[in-house]
């Protein structure tokens, strides 16, 4: 018959919990060690944290701008070239249906005449298109369509506007957008390969520092080894270690990431008046912070994973 | 308890530090190990205490063969070895306390365990009042009654010690010696390495004596008075 645990044997700890509970422990005893020496500890967390602010910071402000970007993409203009034969008094009347439709803001007719004027102004060309005996420009109507239509309203309107009798070619200026996207995917790119550099700089930081821990303890280590404590044993704090040194460096990446994303806010907050637009400070959501911080107490354990075994083991009893 | 079969020892840069010893310790022993420094006494304890191994020969200690004991399971053998070093080897940052349940602790001891046997330990030793202190302030003797408490305190079957009474004078070394022999009284083997003959002749012991990594004598298998076998020695 399987034993029952009593409420007597309940008083007992169960392995578990007795595992646990040296758990616990160790990590507690690590986190004392550690704060008997602040300085120190601190310059190691530091160094971690700077390292991982750069490319987690990066990162960020990215993807802030690629939400930017998000947004630009179902404001950006739709252009309509009407056809040459196509008179001012039709053009004026389609653009006024036009904009009696709903999902656009607004609507500007520019006649031929009046773009030839501007060009004439701007172009630096007056006395070349003096020359010519009729204005080879298009009447233009230029939608704004409504920011909140979304993409696919945006893409269906271009196409209706493309069947229109009176239209030559309908233009949706994406064109910069398409280019924007790409440098900023080629920036993503970019900081994906720093998050990896910097994330093996943070292995070997950890792994060095406990390293020199390791050596700095080894009486200690001998007199455990003397006694009959397994690699095990001694291992564990070291472990507790590299973690807390990966988690405190975690902590100090956040907090660098905040400071610098509040000191770029006021440039910000100019260029979304300049833009009149809603532009959002790139933060760092719930989700970003835990991958930064789990990310970086990872790290830490990796680092001192990597030596704990080979350096503990070199050392023995003389 | 312990049994050497033609053990030898050569260390790596080739010099010989043991050669074909044989011997036999029974439970509840007290044997000295002496010769001059540089005999092998400290090399013999170290193999019993699995310190290192044999390059040759048996060596069985309490049922075990000391050459099938893999790396991993050499700490769990050293629980049931007490070791006591002329250096005390006692770690500084922490208490004497702390120094004696070291032991405890490593094997995973219930809190409440460690906090009464490390107690009980240091009662014997007679150092109970110094629990809090840092083992640095203690006098010499006192700093190897702590060593002495910590090898203890788990309860060995069997003790070693290496000269542990080498930077002690003569009435400290013989109170040390009257412990080991209260130790030997409750059924505790002990392996005690000495150059003092003096001292090894007051208490009147076993002794295997070495010379240059061989045996010398043995006073169990002569049954000579150890003053002659300490006499051989030197």
């Amino acid at each position: 018959m399987a034993r029952r645990s009593t409420r007597g044997e309940a008083r007992h700890a169960s392995p578990f919990s007795v595992w646990l509970m040296r758990h616990a422990q160790t990590f507690l005893a690590s986190l004392g060690r550690l704060s008997n020496a602040p300085f120190a500890t601190l310059l190691t967390s530091a160094v971690i944290g700077v390292a991982l602010a750069l490319p987690m910071g990066m990162y960020v402000i990215l993807n802030g701008v690629n939400h930017l970007a998000d947004d630009w993409e179902v404001s950006a203009g739709i252009t309509v070239f009407l056809k040459k034969g196509v008179e001012e008094r039709r053009a004026t009347e389609l653009a006024a249906s036009l904009r009696s439709r709903p999902g656009i803001v607004d609507v500007t007719l520019i006649s031929a005449d009046a773009a030839l004027e501007e060009f004439r102004r701007h172009s630096g060309l007056r006395d070349a298109l003096d020359i010519l005996e009729e204005n080879p420009l298009p009447t233009v109507i230029v939608l704004e369509p409504l920011v909140t239509a979304g993409g696919d309203a945006v893409e269906s309107l271009v196409d209706e506007l493309r069947f229109m009798p009176e239209a030559e070619t309908v233009q949706l200026d994406l064109i910069w957008l398409k280019r924007f996207r790409a440098l900023t995917q080629i920036a993503h790119r970019a900081t994906m390969v720093l998050i990896i550099l910097f994330a093996l700089a943070v292995i070997l930081i950890t792994g060095n520092t406990i390293r020199l821990e390791i050596r700095n303890r080894s009486a200690e280590i001998e007199v455990i080894k003397t006694v009959g404590g397994t690699d095990a044993f001694i291992r564990r704090p070291f472990l507790y270690n590299g973690l807390i040194y990966g988690l405190l460096g975690g902590l100090i990446a956040w907090l660098l990431i905040g400071l610098a994303l509040h000191s770029l806010a006021g440039a910000v907050d100019h260029l979304a008046m300049l833009y009149d637009s809603e532009i959002r400070m790139p933060a760092m959501g719930v989700g970003d912070v835990l991958t930064l911080l789990g990310g970086s107490t990872f790290l830490g354990l990796v680092g001192s994973w990597m030596v704990v075994g080979r350096h503990i083991r070199a050392i023995e009893p003389t | 308890m312990i049994h050497f079969d033609k053990v030898s020892k050569r260390f790596p840069g080739g010099q010989e530090g043991l050669s074909d010893i044989s011997f036999f310790v029974d439970h509840g022993e007290m044997v000295f190990v002496t010769g001059h420094s540089g005999a092998g006494k400290s090399t013999l304890l170290r193999i019993v205490g699995l310190l290192e191994y044999c390059s040759k020969g048996d060596v069985r200690v309490g049922g075990y063969d000391l050459s099938a004991i893999t790396r991993i399971q050499v700490p769990y053998y050293r629980r049931k070895v007490g070791m006591i070093f002329q250096d005390h080897r006692l770690l500084h940052d922490r208490t004497v306390f702390d120094n004696v349940a070291m032991p405890l602790v490593v094997s995973g001891a219930h809190h409440s365990d460690i906090g009464k046997r490390t107690r009980a330990a240091l009662d014997k030793v007679g150092l109970l009042s110094k629990e809090r202190f840092p083992p640095g302030v203690l006098s010499a003797g006192e700093q190897q009654r702590v060593g002495i408490a910590r090898a203890i305190v788990a309860r060995p079957p069997l003790l070693l010690a290496d000269e542990p009474t080498g930077n002690l004078d003569p009435a400290l070394s013989l109170e040390i010696m009257h412990l080991f022999e209260e130790f030997n009284r409750v059924g505790v083997t002990l392996l005690i390495a000495s150059h003092d003959r003096d001292l090894i002749r007051t208490m009147n012991k076993r002794v295997i004596s070495l010379n240059e990594g061989r045996m010398l004598a043995d006073s169990a298998a002569s049954r000579g008075t150890p003053e002659e076998v300490n006499d051989g020695a030197s």
